[in-house]
C-alpha cells in the first residue's frame, strides 16, 4: 500500500473518527474531512524540545498519533537513572545522545515515521531553523531554556501596521513536572500569556537561609548547600565554578559535605544527594510525566487539526492525594513591539528622540532609559536616572541616529516608570529612495 | 542528523533579563545614603553599590557590595557580596550577605531597589538571631556599648577579636 494511502489504514480509524465528522465538542468553525489526517501525516512539522522524562512520552504519545514529521531537540547523554522512565532508552545506550537514541528508537518502532534528532542546545539554532515549524512542544526541566524558546518565538512575531500577522504565530505547548506535580500550557505568542507574562507561577528554586546554612545546620542538605555556597568559592578547589556535570566537583562536594554532617551529627549525606541538591533536581515521577505529556500531545493535535477548542490556557495538575487537576486562563502582560517612524536618521539626534517619547501623545514618558543591542553587544543610549551613567552616555544626546550605529528596523528597549514593563520600540527609517543598505 | 546553522547572523535580541534589568536599574530610587557605580554604562548586569549609613552603628563607614545579575534574572535573585570588610553579624569575611530576599524570600517581582532597601536596613538594624558572624552576634545581644566599639574599630581599621579589619571611613 502507497504512502498516499496510509491515512486509510485501519490503525488510524480512530484519528479517523475525530477528524472525518462533527461531535458535540468540535470547535465551532471545525469542517470535517479526511484531508486534515493527511496533513498531519505528510505536512505537519512538530519539534519536540527535550528528550528526557516528558520528552521520551511527548515522542511516543505523537508518533501513534500520526504525525510523521517531528524534530527533537536535547543536549544530554543518557545516563543510568534515566532508564526507569525514559523508556526509549536502553542500558546499552549509557552515554548515547538522548535526542538521537529517542528518534531511532520511535523510527523502528513506529512505521513511517522521521524523527529527526538534534544533539545540540537549543540556543545552538537560530530563527532560520524555529521558523519551519508549525507547532513547538517544550518538556523542559530547565526554565532559562523555557525563557529562552518563548523569548525566541516572541522575536518571531511580525506585524504589519500594529496587527499580528496570524502567519508568523507558531503555537508553544509547554510540559513541566516536579515529583507528583505538573502543569501543561498552551502559550500563543503575542496572543495569550506567554513564560514572561507569567514568571511568578514557577516554583522558585528551594533556597535555604544563609545563616542556617553557616551556623544551625539540622537537614544533610544544609550541609551540602553550606559547601557550595561558602566553602567552594572560599577554597576554590579547581580554580573554577563549580560544575554539577563534573565528577570530580561533585566529588569534592560530596567529601566536604561528609566532613561537615559528621561534625555537625547530621545523617543522609551521600553522592546523589549531592548531586541532586548541585543541580537542582526533584525526584521525577513516571506517572505525572506520562499525564502531563499526553496532555500536551492533546493539545498539540487539536491545535494542528482544530477539531477541538485548545486548552485556555494553563493546567494544574497534582496527584499527590488522588487526582487534582485546574485550569485557568493566565493573562497575558502587557509587552509588545511598537514601531516608531523616523522622518530622517541621519538629522535626528537622540535628544529630539527622548523629546519624542516624553512630549508625544501616544508616550508621554517622565524619564525614559535607553538601551539597545548593536553587533551582539548591549549599549546604553542614555539613563538619566543613575548619575555614572547619565555621566557617561551624556555624549550621545546629541549624536544622530545614524551617527549612535542605529540601523532601520532596531530595536531600542525604552525603560520608564509610566510602563510596567520595559517596551520595545522598533525605529522605522522612512527611506528616501537611494543609499538604503 | 542536521548540522546547527551558526554563523547565519541574525540580528540579537535583547534577553528577558535584560528587557527587566533596564527597568530596573532606571527606576532605581536610591536612598540618599546610597549611590551605584558602573563600571562599564553597557552592561547593567554588573555594578556597584555603595552604602555610607547616616545613623546607626555604621554611620562612619563606607561600604562597597557587587551585584551580579544572571541571565535568568527575575526569576532567580542577583548574586550580591559584601566587596568591604565589616564587623557585623549578617555579613561574613567572604563578604557572604545573610539576607533573607537575596535567597530563601526572593519572588520575581521583587526589584534591585528592594535589594538596596534591605541592605540599607542590615546597617541601621544589624540582626542578632540570624548570625553569619556569631561572634559579633552575641557581642551585639550581649553588650551594645562594646558592640559598638568593636564596629567603629573595624571600620577605622584594626584587630577585633583576631581579625583585621581593612578601614573604610566615609
Ligand atoms: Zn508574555
Amino acid at each position: 500500500m502507497g504512502d498516499c494511502q496510509e491515512s486509510n489504514q485501519k490503525r488510524w480509524a480512530h484519528l479517523r473518527k475525530v477528524l472525518e465528522r462533527p461531535g458535540p465538542f468540535s470547535h465551532p468553525e471545525f469542517e470535517p474531512s479526511s484531508e486534515i489526517l493527511d496533513f498531519i501525516m505528510t505536512s505537519c512539522k512538530i519539534l519536540v524540545i527535550g528528550a528526557g522524562g516528558l520528552g521520551c512520552e511527548l515522542l511516543k504519545d505523537l508518533a501513534l498519533m500520526g504525525f510523521k514529521q517531528i524534530h527533537v531537540i536535547d543536549m544530554d547523554t543518557i545516563d543510568l537513572s534515566n532508564l526507569n522512565r525514559q523508556f526509549l532508552f536502553r542500558h546499552k545506550d549509557i552515554g548515547s545522545s538522548k535526542a538521537e537514541t529517542a528518534a531511532a528508537f520511535i523510527n523502528k518502532r513506529i512505521a513511517g515515521c522521521q524523527v529527526t534528532p538534534h544533539f545540540c542546545k537549543i540556543q545552538d539554532y537560530d530563527e532560520a531553523f524555529y521558523k519551519q515549524f508549525h507547532i513547538i512542544v517544550c518538556g523542559l526541566d530547565s526554565i532559562v531554556a523555557r525563557r529562552w524558546i518563548n523569548g525566541m518565538l516572541v522575536s518571531l512575531l511580525n506585524y504589519e501596521d500594529g496587527i499580528l500577522d496570524q502567519q508568523s504565530v507558531i503555537p508553544l505547548v509547554d510540559g513541566g513536572t516536579e515529583g507528583f506535580k505538573g502543569n501543561a500550557r498552551v502559550i500563543l505568542p503575542g496572543m495569550s500569556a506567554c513564560v514572561e507574562c507569567t514568571l511568578d507561577l514557577y516554583p522558585p528554586q528551594v533556597n535555604y537561609p544563609l545563616c542556617t546554612i553557616a551556623n544551625t545546620p539540622r537537614l544533610p542538605e544544609h550541609c551540602i548547600e553550606y559547601v557550595k555556597v561558602i566553602l567552594w568559592p572560599k577554597e576554590n578547589p579547581f580554580n573554577t565554578e563549580l560544575d554539577g556535570d563534573d565528577t570530580q566537583h561533585i566529588s569534592w562536594v560530596y567529601e566536604k559535605s561528609m566532613e561537615r554532617a559528621l561534625q555537625f551529627n547530621i545523617p543522609g549525606v551521600t553522592y546523589r544527594l549531592v548531586q541532586g541538591v548541585v543541580k537542582h533536581i526533584i525526584p521525577a515521577v513516571a506517572s505525572t510525566n506520562a499525564a502531563i505529556a499526553g496532555v500536551c500531545a492533546t493539545e498539540v493535535f487539536k491545535i494542528a487539526t482544530s477539531c477541538c477548542v485548545p486548552l485556555n490556557n494553563y493546567m494544574v495538575f497534582n496527584d499527590v492525594d488522588g487526582i487534582y487537576t485546574y485550569t485557568y486562563e493566565a493573562e497575558k502582560r502587557r509587552t509588545s513591539t511598537q514601531l516608531l517612524e523616523i522622518k530622517d536618521p541621519d538629522t535626528m539626534k537622540l535628544k529630539q528622540l527622548l523629546e519624542l517619547l516624553s512630549e508625544s501623545a501616544s508616550y508621554q514618558m517622565k524619564s525614559p532609559g535607553l538601551t539597545t543591542i548593536i553587533d551582539g553587544k548591549n549599549k546604553t543610549l542614555y539613563m538619566s536616572t543613575i548619575k555614572s551613567i547619565e555621566e557617561r552616555t551624556r555624549d550621545n544626546l546629541n549624536k544622530t541616529l545614524v551617527e549612535l550605529g542605529l540601523k532601520d528596523g532596531q530595536d531600542i528597549l525604552v525603560a520608564d516608570v509610566t510602563s510596567p514593563s520595559t517596551l520595545v520600540i522598533k525605529l522605522k527609517y522612512q527611506t528616501n529612495d537611494v543609499e538604503m543598505t | 542528523m542536521e548540522k546547527p546553522r551558526r554563523g547565519q547572523v541574525t540580528r540579537k535580541k535583547a534577553s528577558a533579563a535584560q528587557l527587566r534589568i533596564t527597568k530596573d536599574i532606571n527606576e532605581l530610587n536610591l536612598p540618599k545614603t546610597c549611590t551605584t557605580e558602573f563600571p562599564d554604562p553597557d552592561d547593567l548586569l554588573t555594578f556597584k553599590l555603595v552604602i555610607c549609613p547616616d545613623e546607626g552603628f555604621y554611620r562612619t563607614g563606607r561600604f562597597v557590595f557587587s551585584f551580579k545579575v544572571g541571565p535568568n534574572y527575575p526569576h532567580e535573585p542577583p548574586k550580591v557580596k559584601c566587596e568591604t570588610q565589616v564587623y557585623h553579624p549578617n555579613i561574613d569575611q567572604q563578604g557572604n550577605v545573610c539576607l533573607n530576599i537575596l535567597r530563601e524570600d526572593w519572588k520575581p517581582v521583587l526589584t534591585i531597589n528592594s535589594i538596596v532597601y534591605g541592605l540599607q536596613y542590615l546597617f541601621l538594624e544589624p540582626n542578632p538571631e540570624d548570625p553569619l558572624n556569631k561572634e559579633a552576634a552575641e557581642v551585639l545581644t550581649n553588650n551594645r556599648r562594646l558592640f559598638e566599639q568593636n564596629v567603629q574599630k573595624a571600620i577605622r581599621g584594626g584587630y577585633v577579636g583576631g581579625t583585621y579589619f581593612e578601614r573604610c571611613l566615609k
